[in-house]
């Protein structure tokens, strides 16, 4: 559990940069903004697909980032936030006949409300107890899926099948393409909204919490409201990561959200840095790509190709992509003193 | 962010891109579809080799080994196969990441053998929006062989209705008072085989049906279940379920002491991983349904299919378990395509595959038993439909009776 570690030694250095630390530069992030906007001009639609995937696979470590990195709490069970907020925003597709974009924020609110809900029994638990906790939650989720009183909705152990939607106003546009643009937007707008959910008041109080929940409280912090905050903005930023994906692959069925999907996203924050923010994207392209990779080097032994590329991370950059960002930081500021 | 001018040139590029694009598609249509050429037919493939189905990724191995032998022989009208299967760790979302992969990056000809029900219906539109054949799919879900809704979507092996309506059948002739208990495993498999059943029964199902459970493939042990059925007084049981809960099953009902007339379904029907577990002395007399020749059995040691069969594995997969079903299912999927391709000459087009493979008649795969052919046509996407009943004695299946078919397409 190098995150444990991480949220306890780290402490001391966010502190000293508690906002810089959590962001990027202005001119890093237009470069990247930049890059995110122009590559698909060029790409195949496979890539872009991918993209797609990063994006809001990068929403979901994103949310994971805020509970934990933010408010220092646990979270085993994003996988069950991910899949309310994908099965939301299919049935309302599918039975409703929603527009798409409408189910999101509805996908959000539900998963907002629900998670707020758990984050009430979870203030009593702390650190790997509360991990157990929503480990459970996560476990428990894909059989309530299969449960016969809600299979009229949910299409039991068949799924649901999501029609894909075309680009608005007939622009010249592939459905990939949209798709993409569209997430996009949707990610931007809830990056900007974390930074500043964690630069303003509330962020404060989430991090005082992460810090010495005993002195947060002394210093007048309402400790059990953050804290189930925190769990309701994360729950519901997950939500609407699960709605995007549902849209994306076109499906949801009970055995997408298993437990799996939960640790790979644990996964993603840890080689992301934990409480940075960027990170989430690079977390998120981590458990998307190297899978591959180790596929690609051999088929029999993927899981241990990729046991040992993870091993390797984390033995070589502990604190994840963060390391290595402030590393080249470091570098270009050698360079123009030069 | 973006001045106009700037937006301006994504739009225009786009729309180059997408001009391109559809120029590309009207160019090819010759006498080759992406992913062929005169030396090559490339292939995809979804196994999970990883994940809680990892047991089925033998499937991938053989066929891997199938065309590996075939390209050795000269290849298929002289092109080799290219076999390119990826992991998708029985994760839906990552057989659709998956099957684009094949279908954009790798450009394949076709899809072959995806395996599982649940990674199947996640690609199933995908593939049929791209007119790419989705041959063959690894499961028995009857919902692959709708040839009006996905043209492009064919099973393989008997339905799972199929099997349930030949138990019925079987059933209503042998012992039409039965007074009948069903455990079955609470996912598509166990429901579509009961749906065959109970339609198989027709009007009887309501009165002869005593008892229904289920169970999750979670659970430990199906044991408790088991006392609940037999307590309903039932003469005549069915186990729809998969090997692990077969065994389980067959061992329980021993037990109690329990004598019905037993059923079990052909996934769970296996000697190595179930009977013998099991205990070949609780499992005398045990009923199920086959199609395929079992590799274990000796019976068919001097038969010609499984020479064959066998002299395959010592060359290619030395180290296959012959006492697996899976494979014995790779090699007769893989034999199946082969012949489609065959069939398909030098017109390797998405369209003609799948019509190739819409007109298979009587065509007979090495493993599969005497008098099981597979055949097709432009109304019918269900491959095998018939079975053989099959009785447990001594340590081996003896069949009996004729072939008989639970046909569901049409």
């Amino acid at each position: 559990m190098s995150a444990v570690e991480d949220v306890v030694t780290e402490a001391p250095a966010v502190e000293a940069v508690p906002k810089r630390s959590m962001t990027l530069g202005y001119g890093t992030s237009l470069v990247v903004l930049a890059a995110l906007i122009l590559t698909p001009l060029f790409v195949k639609n496979f890539i872009i697909f991918q993209m797609t995937q990063i994006l809001y696979f990068g929403l979901a470590v994103l949310a994971l980032n805020i509970l934990t990195g933010g408010s220092g709490q646990f979270s085993l069970g994003q996988s069950a936030f991910y899949a309310v907020g994908a099965y939301t925003s299919a049935i309302l597709m599918e039975h409703v006949g929603m527009n798409y974009a409408l189910t999101l924020p509805v996908a959000g609110a539900i998963c907002f409300g629900f998670g707020f809900l758990f984050g009430q029994p979870a203030l009593r638990l702390s650190g790997v107890y509360l991990a157990l906790a929503t480990f459970a939650l996560a476990v428990a989720m894909p059989q309530l899926l299969k449960l016969g009183y809600f299979e009229h909705w949910t299409g039991g152990v068949q799924g649901l099948v999501v029609t894909k939607p075309d680009a608005p106003f007939g622009l010249p546009m592939s459905q990939d393409m949209w798709l993409y643009y569209f997430t996009l937007a949707i990610t931007i707008a809830i990056y900007i909204f974390s930074v500043n959910l964690l630069k303003s008041r509330s962020g404060r109080a989430f991090m005082a919490i992460r810090d010495n929940e005993i002195a947060a409280s002394a210093m007048g912090v309402d400790v059990a409201l953050y804290k189930t905050l925190a769990f309701g903005v994360s729950a519901g930023i997950t939500g609407v990561a699960g709605g995007l994906g549902a849209i994306a692959v076109q499906f949801v069925a009970p055995d997408s959200f298993t437990i799996t999907l939960a640790i790979q996203l644990f996964l993603g924050m840890v080689v992301g840095g934990v409480g940075w923010l960027p990170g989430s994207i690079v977390g998120a392209a981590f458990i998307i790509f190297v899978p591959n990779i180790a596929e690609g080097i051999s088929k029999g032994l993927s899981g241990a190709v990729f046991g040992v590329l993870l091993f390797l991370v984390i033995f070589l950059v502990p604190h994840g992509a963060r390391q290595v960002a402030i590393v080249a930081q470091q570098l270009i500021g050698k360079l123009k003193k030069t | 962010m973006l001045s106009k001018q700037k937006l301006r040139i994504a739009a225009f590029s786009t729309a180059v891109i997408a001009f391109t694009a559809m120029s590309g598609s009207a160019f090819a249509q010759k006498k080759y579809d992406t992913g062929a050429t005169d030396t090559e037919i490339k292939i995809g493939n979804i196994m999970p080799y990883s994940g809680p189905a990892s047991a089925y990724g033998v499937i991938g191995k053989i066929e891997d080994a199938y065309f590996k032998m075939i390209n050795e022989q000269g290849g298929v009208n002289g092109r080799k196969i290219n076999f390119v299967s990826y992991d998708d760790g029985y994760s839906p979302p990552k057989a659709v990441e998956q099957a684009r992969k094949l279908v954009e990056s790798d450009e394949v000809l076709f899809l072959f053998g995806p395996l599982g029900t649940p990674s199947n219906s996640a690609i199933q539109k995908y593939l049929n929006s791209k007119k790419v054949p989705q041959l063959f799919v690894a499961t028995g879900a009857t919902k692959f062989g709708e040839h009006k809704d996905f043209p492009w979507t064919m099973g393989w092996q008997p339905a799972y209705q199929s099997e349930g309506k030949i138990y019925a059948k079987y059933l209503l002739k042998e012992k039409p008072d039965a007074k009948i208990a069903i455990m079955y495993q609470n996912d598509d498999f166990g429901k579509d085989l009961l749906k065959g059943l109970k339609d198989g029964l027709g009007a009887k199902a309501s009165s002869m049906i005593v008892a229904e459970d289920s169970y999750e493939v979670s659970e430990p042990t199906i044991d408790s279940h088991i006392v609940k059925l037999k307590a309903s007084g039932a003469d005549v049981y069915f186990s729809i379920t998969t090997p692990k809960f077969a065994a389980q099953s067959i061992k329980k009902v021993a037990e109690l002491g329990w004598k019905p007339m037993y059923f079990q379904s052909n996934v769970g029907a296996s000697v190595g991983s179930v009977l013998q577990p099991a205990g070949f002395e609780n499992s005398q007399g045990i009923l199920s349904a086959n199609y395929a020749k079992d590799g274990s059995d000796p019976q068919w040691d001097n038969d010609e299919g499984m020479k064959k069969f066998y002299a395959f594995l010592a060359k290619y997969a030395p180290e296959a378990n012959k006492i697996d079903g899976s494979v014995v299912y790779g090699y007769g999927q893989a034999q199946t395509v082969v012949q489609v391709l065959k069939q398909a000459g030098d017109n390797l087009t998405r369209e003609n595959i799948m019509k190739q493979a819409a007109s298979l008649k009587d065509f007979v795969p090495d493993t599969l038993l005497p008098g099981v052919k597979i055949s097709t046509s432009a109304t019918d996407f269900y491959p095998i439909e018939q079975l053989q009943m099959q009785r447990f004695q001594g340590q081996k299946w003896d069949l009996f009776g004729p072939i008989i078919s639970g046909e569901v397409g049409g």
